[in-house]
């Protein structure tokens, strides 16, 4: 449905007076979603997960120049079809309900949305009344402000506005953060619900082990790049190829507790050959020379050169 | 909720009360160290034809021999019985007075209002939504250079263009001279207020731009925002759906608090345009020291200037649902 390829995205930013400054935040960057799966993104802050998500609905910042290759149902993912298939056939969860306007009550915003996406305003607001009722949202509800909702109302009310929109790809930034782990398990719950009833399902997170629960593949994003797109069974079956995504799985309490050291390279300085080479434990002089290919290691591909040893 | 606006009001009218009796006691202490003496004042003129003699008895009947806390507690309880005491220049009770000035000037001063934040607002949601455009810069420029440019300045501007060159405004006065006030029409009412109430606008403008402009910005960095633009909202779509919605109370705000500044502009429109108001009143009472009317006119704007703040307050408490609810729940 969604293939993502070598997808670079720089920011022109003015340094003290009129010098330019280029920034390049993501590098390399690939993924795949299918219709019915759950591809989880997984990395930690400036990864570039969020950007991923505005560059694929075409909002990210005039300053922005994206090169590499967007595809949607095989179609290049131009800035113009992207305004076109935002709010129809693709939509944003966005991470919280700071993302609803603060004096709209909710159930004219996620009409807003219904009839942004192509729908007569009946159809609109039986939609939403719809959707309401499938999530256990009292009608009442709809009368409601955002900042009157309680954090699990607030998720529901979140998904409702894709669900009313009939996106074929579903993209969730960060849904879960800080919440309760009833709301993290019913949250998850209704994106895998999403991805059986045939929408391509994009989970942002840094949760790795909220990822796993529901994903179907997982891709790790480190410091603006795809270094792994795993089966989310390699894991626990200790397939998992990357150095960083191995790290990133002994540092879960459950495992072994360990903490990365070291911090992922800012986008100012980042290293020449591999990014992950000034942390990682394997790395060689080769490492340092150029930035790894997609290599196919045990049925996936892996940013890493030595990652089939 | 109901319980919450009532202690608000509460509040509000106890610092209402606080201001008064402070702006009693500043314009008691004001007015008896300055040198207009209140006999002369009141005597005027006819000076010459009074004794030393009748002075004394004018000053005793007055009170004007007794110490100054005495004066001023016997001065406190006439202002609280409601009676300001007579003007001296229109021989006329002072609420007669101010009362009959300020309707005159009230039609001036909403028409200004209204079309000043009309105005204001769209002008800001014009250069709010096209930062950085040509537009942008031009209507901060308007904004920036009338709002550091005097009332009185851009009144006779006014004046010089319309009613000296082009002549097609009066140029002086709320009526045509020589006709009797019950037969003056609606449209040479209109006809006259044009040119101050014009000016009061054209600066009343630049804050509520300026204002409306920045918060414009705000709305459209939000968070909320990308969200509306990520389901495909367009940016007229964003500006009808939330934009107004988010700025329109801090405008309104705005607005009733800039109450006080139109008042002021008010004093110097009404002056160079011999508008008759309440401004007028004003210049004309502290020229030829009109203390009651004096006195009785900056309690009236004190008044008038917190009653628009007042309202500010209350369109918040009233029209805001994260106040209006979220207190009650
Ligand atoms: S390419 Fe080298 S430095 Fe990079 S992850 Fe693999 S082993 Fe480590």
């Amino acid at each position: 449905m969604l293939s993502v390829q070598d997808l670079n995205i720089t920011f022109t930013l003015y340094d003290r007076g009129l010098a330019q400054k280029q920034l390049t935040v993501i590098t390399q960057l690939d993924l795949d979603v299918k219709a019915g799966e759950v591809v989880a993104v997984v990395g930690a802050s400036g990864s570039g997960k969020s950007l991923l998500a505005h560059a694929i609905l075409g909002i990210l910042p005039d300053n922005a120049q994206v090169s590499g290759k967007m595809l949607f149902k095989g179609e290049p993912l131009t800035l113009n079809r992207c305004q076109d298939l935002r709010g129809k056939a693709i939509a944003l969860i966005p991470q919280s309900i700071g993302y609803l306007d603060p004096l709209m009550q909710v159930g004219q915003q996620v009409q807003r949305t219904a009839q942004l996406s192509g729908l007569s305003r009946p159809a609109a607001k039986a939609a939403v009344d719809r959707t309401f009722a499938r999530y256990r949202l009292a009608a009442i509800v709809q009368r409601l402000y955002p900042f009157q909702l309680s954090g699990g109302m607030a998720r529901r009310v979140l998904v409702s506005t894709a669900v009313v929109s009939q996106a074929e790809l579903v993209i969730a930034d960060e849904p879960t953060p800080g919440l309760h782990p009833d709301v993290v398990t019913e949250t998850l719950n209704h994106l895998r619900e999403l991805a059986s009833e045939g929408k391509g399902v994009i989970l942002i997170t840094h949760d790795i082990e909220a990822a796993l629960q529901i994903a179907d593949r997982v891709a790790v994003f480190y410091a603006g790049t795809t270094v792994e797109i795993a089966h989310a069974q390699d894991f626990s079956n200790n397939k998992i190829r990357h150095p960083y995504t191995q790290a990133l799985w002994r540092s879960l309490p459950q495992n072994e507790f360990i903490p990365i050291s070291g911090s992922q390279p800012t986008p100012e300085a980042l290293p020449d050959g591999c990014l992950f080479s000034d942390r990682c434990p394997w790395v060689t002089q080769e490492c340092q020379l150029e930035r790894p290919p997609f290599l196919q290691v045990r049925g996936a591909p892996v940013r890493c050169i030595h990652a089939d040893r | 909720m109901q319980l919450g606006i009532a202690a608000f009001m509460l509040r509000k009218l106890l610092r209402l009360a606080l201001l008064l009796i402070a702006v009693a006691i500043f314009s008691f202490v004001l007015i008896s160290l300055s040198p207009i003496d209140p006999i002369d004042a009141y005597v005027g003129a006819d000076m010459l034809q009074i004794s030393p003699e009748q002075r004394d008895i004018i000053a005793q009947r007055w009170g004007l021999d007794q110490p100054m806390m005495t004066r001023f507690i016997l001065w406190l309880r006439q202002l609280a019985s409601g009676n300001l005491g007579t003007s001296i220049i229109f021989n006329q009770p002072v609420s007669t007075v101010i009362g009959s000035r300020f309707q005159t000037s009230l039609q001036m001063l909403a028409i200004a209002w209204l079309l000043s934040g009309a105005l204001g607002l769209a002008m800001g949601v014009v250069a709010g939504a096209r930062a950085g455009s040509w537009l942008d810069r031009a209507i901060r420029f308007y904004a920036y250079t009338l709002a550091a440019s005097p009332t009185f300045w851009v009144a006779l501007l006014l004046l010089l263009v319309f009613s000296v060159s082009l002549k097609i405004t009066p140029i002086c006065c709320a009526t045509p001279p020589g006709v009797l006030t019950k037969d003056v029409t609606v449209w040479q009412r209109l006809h006259h207020l044009i040119l101050p109430a014009a000016t009061l606008s054209l600066i009343g403008v630049a804050n509520i731009a300026l204002h409306t402009r920045q918060k414009l910005i705000e709305v459209l960095n939000s968070d909320y925002v990308l969200f509306a633009r990520a389901q495909g909202e367009s940016l007229v779509g964003i500006i009808r759906h939330h934009g107004l919605r988010n700025i329109i109370l801090p405008a309104l705000t705005l607005q009733f608090a800039s109450l006080s500044e139109l008042f002021g502009g008010s004093v110097l429109a009404e002056q160079v345009f011999s508008y008759p108001g309440l401004g007028k009143a004003t210049v004309e009472a502290a020229l030829r020291s009109d203390v009651p009317l004096l006195v009785g006119i900056v309690f009236f704007s004190a008044l008038f200037v917190y009653t628009g703040n007042l309202i500010a307050d209350l369109t918040y408490q009233i029209v805001d649902p994260r106040i209006r609810i979220g207190k009650s729940s």
